[in-house]
């Protein structure tokens, strides 16, 4: 059995900034584990800039992102295992692992941290009707595939989803030699960030088609046309507004789901709003010695915000090992209230803080002019004036210690309060 | 006198710009509804000289990968994207290469080079 002091599984931007900082803090034994061919997780694919503003204050595409901290990991000396499969995370830390070089793999962890990222949601999990052509994919699969493998996905394509990545796919597909009908949402708005609805979609003339949505595939070996369907206010279909539009290919941009089967395996808690394990101030989770960052807790739109969550994981998990981490059961709970639909972390240790707090939360609506109000046991605490909110952006909240530290086995609450 | 609607994407908070030619304002227009002075720099710039960063990828032989992601080093004119495009399509680099290598010098006579987005070592033989 091989024995390390933390294993890290996943190698993308959490699993690489988690692993850096644990051994910042004094672990020298660390592993991580990263089934693809090569580290940098999903930011290998992404090819676009606007990576790392807050971080390295400069705008950096994915592959560079990922080679910094790829670079540092290897100058630093961290062990690390390519394709390689974990299959399986027991409550007491041991890793059952599989490889074509070392066969089967038993390794017992003092601490581990999960950093397995998210999984798109596919055709199956939205019940389009139609036949099976091929031609239907996920709108990262189609990136990988242009972007690393050098294989053209389509001639003629639709995207269903105004997320970002799906805008991004639309401007790439376009520059790349494709036609691009259109990018459907289900909402009055787009999913995506404006930034990319402007320099995607209007820089090549790509329409967004608001409240449309699919309706069926056609096509016996390949796609040969869907049916788009109007959407009324409860975004339900308008019989009779049926449209059918010719295509080759069909992108789906409709969703990410954290990736949680190890967890769940292990007796982790998951969140139902965020689909993620229930973790505290630590990024620990409900198993002793766990811990868990990035977006395998809760999907994030800027990777700087899962570099910051997963150096805090890794800090955390080398206190463990170190026997510094205070692991005292009284804590404050945090609660979303009215317009709030989730808060990372769920639990507060104060005795852990440094020198402050940060809560990460996402919106129900989109909200103008207002305000996010943090109380705790029904006593406002803190008070943050918002022009704009979206459930498409991530809102940090930042809270001294101090204004925290009086208080045991409390709850903390959010709120989105309308600014008359 | 033709008025101008767009959407500055500064920041999150998206104001709906209108813009009007004025020959007697300093840029030549006057930008409506920002609610910040980096809104009518936007608006002013994107009217004017519209450029942008365009990130792609090129062939590659020998590397771990079939693709080398590339990006120009600086912002090129919006209307020679695909200009710019097409001297992408037409490169095949050599593995290994290393993040900020040049691959095209001066595209498109800008002053704006095309560099490789990242390493790329050579394809371990099986």
């Amino acid at each position: 059995m091989l024995k390390y002091d933390i294993v890290i599984i996943g190698g993308g931007p959490a699993g690489l900034a988690a692993a850096i900082e644990a051994k910042k803090n004094g672990i020298d034994s660390i592993l991580v584990i990263e089934r693809d061919r090569e580290l940098g997780g999903i930011l290998q694919q992404c090819i676009h800039n606007g990576f790392g503003l807050h971080i390295f204050k400069e705008e950096l595409t994915g592959p560079e992102y990922a080679e910094k901290f790829i670079e540092e990991l290897e100058n630093i000396g961290i062990e690390y295992k390519l394709d390689t499969m974990v299959l399986d995370v027991t409550d007491d830390k041991i890793v059952n692992a599989i490889n074509t070089k070392d066969g089967v793999l038993t390794i017992k962890s003092k601490a581990v941290i999960f950093a397995m990222g998210c999984r798109e949601r596919t055709r199956g999990a939205i019940n389009i009707a139609g036949s099976r052509p091929s031609g239907v994919y996920n709108a990262g699969m189609a990136q990988r595939l242009i972007n690393m493998e050098g294989v053209m996905v389509g001639k003629k394509v639709m995207i269903l989803g105004s997320g970002d990545i799906g805008l991004i796919m639309a401007r790439r597909l376009t520059l790349e030699g494709a036609e691009v009908i259109g990018v459907l949402s289900r909402d009055n708005f787009a999913a995506g960030l404006m930034r990319n609805v402007v320099q995607c979609l209007e820089d090549y003339n790509i329409p967004l088609m608001l409240r449309q949505t699919i309706s069926k595939i056609n096509g016996k070996d390949r796609v040969e046309s869907v049916v788009v369907v109007n959407l009324d206010e409860n975004k339900k279909p308008i019989s009779g507004s049926e449209t059918v539009y010719e295509c080759d290919t069909l992108l789906l941009s409709v969703g990410l789901i954290p990736e949680n089967e190890l967890s769940r395996n292990a007796g982790i808690k998951i969140d139902r709003a965020t689909k993620g394990p229930i973790v505290n101030e630590s990024m620990e989770t409900n198993v002793n010695g766990i811990f868990a960052c990035g977006n395998v807790v809760h999907v994030h739109d800027l990777v700087d915000y899962v570099t910051e969550e997963s150096r805090r994981a890794g800090k955390s998990a080398a206190g463990f090992v170190k026997g510094e981490l205070n692991n005292n059961e009284s804590f404050i709970e945090t609660k979303p209230s009215k317009g709030i639909n989730y808060i990372v972390p769920h639990k507060i240790r104060v005795e852990n803080l440094e020198k402050s707090l940060e809560l990460f939360m996402r919106v129900r609506g989109v909200y103008k002019n207002s305000k996010l109000v943090v109380k705790l046991n029904d006593k406002i605490i803190k008070e943050l004036k918002k022009r704009h909110m979206t459930p498409s952006e991530m809102e940090k909240i930042v809270i001294n210690k101090s204004l925290l530290s009086e208080q045991k086995d409390a709850v903390l609450t959010v709120e989105v309060v309308k600014e008359a | 006198m033709e008025k101008k609607e767009m959407v500055c994407i500064v920041c999150p908070v998206g104001c709906r710009l209108e813009v009007f030619e004025d020959d007697k304002s300093k840029s030549g227009y006057i930008v409506k509804n920002a609610a910040c002075p980096r809104g009518e720099i936007y608006a002013v710039k994107e009217l004017k000289n519209p450029t942008r960063v365009v990130t792609s990828t090129v062939k590659i032989k020998n590397g771990l990968l079939n693709r080398l992601p590339v990006k120009t080093d600086g912002t090129i004119s919006k209307d020679k994207i695909f200009e710019c495009m097409e001297i992408i399509n037409s490169i095949e680099v050599d593995a290994p290469i290393k993040v900020g290598h040049i691959i095209v010098e001066n595209v498109l006579g800008e002053g704006v080079n095309i560099i490789a987005t990242r390493s790329m070592a050579l394809a371990e033989k099986e």
